[in-house]
């Protein structure tokens, strides 16, 4: 692998001989490896400017992330878009960010899965190098700045735009952060979407939220509001009966992030399936 | 004109040895032993929060004696190279062999060229997937000599007497509460074992999933030293 020294090498000669990269003064990374790697492998990161892609390219759409009293729950749908196609079935929208924090993608697939890993990669390294993990919301900072990293490409079209969440333990309770292409970080207090099929999410969302809802009630919920966004939007995923797809979902609270298992989820999306996705022309009559 | 005193190579490197190793002796000692968990590391550490055992990656430790400042910007950059090389490529890719192979030549390369060599002596520790496959201990030193260890790894000015001691009380399969009680006992060095107050224990466990590094301090630590 080749692993450059980029600045001053710390001492004149024999260092250059070293593998392990060594920095000094200014030129010193930190603790961030988003900086260590742009100042080592500027062909990585960021992504180059380019006038137009004449294909379309995956777009990952609908993700919702709800506060609930003891924390947060996170969920996306499993479909993939390239223009009219469908490019993924199976795509995992929802991602562990580290042991307290989650991370949700919506837009261009190829920048936000890399975008994803860099940032779980950024945590853990600032969290091995400082001896202490960062708070949530230099967290979400952090991601803010991938965000308008990705700037250039978002001008293009292919614009990220990611929710974090997760539990704060100084201030025990889940929190919900939002972000715009050019990079703006705001704070949601009750939950958030993003993404194509977002605010028919939005709009269910709104009708049942209260401030003190359990998480069972959130996790049902945001796989309602998926299965709503899917009723209305043609590049949101709904729920695969034939091949057994269901939103991907995870809980984040005092005892860290848990994804929930396919069986959990499978049971729990059966058990919502009567609901009004049905519609008046259900066989067995009318909705609830 | 005036003549440079001439010194024989051999006579540079002896002092620069010297040097090095009387400086590293000064420091306290750490063991790292194999057990049924994984790896644990125990050190004799005054201090709550400078630590000289780390994290480097999934399933790799780092630990050093010797001069503070040397052997932490050692560990940042074995910590840069490993998350760089995982993030490149994959993280199985990421090996305390090449990790090792990585300080052995930045050490070897400062003890031959510069005026004065590390003070330190480094130890990197990888625990096996499954429970009977080979954990990996690399005890790297100031000149840059590498050995890869079984069972017990001895850093520090003592390491020859506490060698001997674990020679006689080591047995492979150790649980991980009686591998902390030897590494206390034989870091006091035939004396009384150390107490809480001066040990730093960090383990390598299989069991914890990716993330194999956890440290064990306060109650739990209590709890293993008392038992």
């Amino acid at each position: 692998m080749a692993i450059t020294l980029c600045g001053e090498p710390i001492t004149s000669g024999p260092m250059q001989t070293s593998p392990l990269p060594q920095f000094y003064g200014a030129t010193d990374p930190g603790a961030s490896f988003f900086a260590l790697m742009r100042r080592t492998s500027p062909d990585i990161t960021p992504l180059p400017l380019v006038d137009s892609i004449p294909f379309d390219v995956a777009h990952a759409t609908t993700i919702v992330a709800i506060r609930c009293a003891t924390g947060v729950v996170m969920a996306g749908d499993r479909r993939a878009t390239a223009g009219h196609a469908i490019a993924g079935r199976r795509m995992e929208k929802v991602a562990p960010a580290d042991e307290w924090s989650g991370v949700a993608i919506a837009g261009a697939a190829g920048m936000a899965v890399e975008m994803v890993r860099l940032f779980q990669t950024q945590l853990e390294h600032y969290e091995k190098v400082q001896g202490d993990a960062l708070s949530l919301e230099g967290k979400a900072n952090q991601l803010a700045q991938m965000v308008r990293a990705n700037l250039g490409m978002a001008m293009q079209g292919f614009v990220v735009v990611p929710l974090f969440a997760g539990y704060d333990t100084r201030r025990d309770s889940g929190r919900v952060f939002t972000f715009d292409a050019t990079g703006g970080r705001y704070e949601e207090l009750d939950y958030a979407t993003s993404g194509s099929g977002s605010v028919h999410a939005r709009n269910w969302i709104k009708a049942s939220w209260y401030e003190t809802i359990s998480t069972d009630e959130a996790v049902d919920l945001a796989i309602r509001s998926l299965f709503a966004a899917a009723d209305e939007d043609a590049a949101t995923g709904g729920p695969d009966l034939v091949r057994r797809i269901y939103p991907t979902v995870a809980v984040i609270d005092a005892k860290g992030y848990q994804a929930l298992s396919d069986d959990a989820i499978e049971e729990r999306a059966q058990a919502l399936l009567s609901g009004p996705e049905r519609g008046a022309n259900a066989p067995g009559g009318a909705a609830k | 004109m005036s003549m440079p005193f001439y010194v024989s190579p051999e006579q540079v490197m002896k002092d620069r040895a010297e040097y090095a190793r009387k400086n590293i002796a000064r420091g306290r000692d750490l063991v790292a032993l194999e057990c049924a968990i994984g790896v644990v590391v125990v050190a004799d550490n005054a201090s709550r929060t400078l630590s000289k055992i780390s994290e480097i990656y999934d399933r790799i430790a780092f630990a050093a004696v010797g001069k503070y400042n040397e052997f932490q910007m050692l560990k940042v950059a074995g910590i840069r190279h490993a998350d760089m090389k995982g993030y490149s490529y994959s993280r199985e890719d990421v090996s305390a062999r090449e990790l090792a192979y990585a300080y052995a030549q930045t050490l070897g390369n400062v003890f031959t060229h510069e005026m004065k060599p590390y003070e330190v002596e480094l130890l990197v520790a990888e625990v096996s997937e499954t429970p009977d496959g080979n954990n990996e201990l690399y005890h790297v030193f100031y000149d840059g000599v590498v050995i890869d260890e079984q069972n017990f790894s001895v850093l520090g000015g003592h390491a020859e007497s506490i060698t001997e001691l674990l020679k006689e009380k080591y047995s492979p399969g150790l649980s991980l509460g009686d591998a902390i009680k030897l590494g206390a006992l034989v870091l006091g060095n035939g004396e009384a074992a150390l107490g809480i107050d001066r040990l730093e224990v960090s383990a390598l466990d299989r069991e914890r999933g990716r993330r194999t590094f956890r440290r064990i301090k306060g109650d739990e630590l209590e709890g293993f030293l008392g038992a």
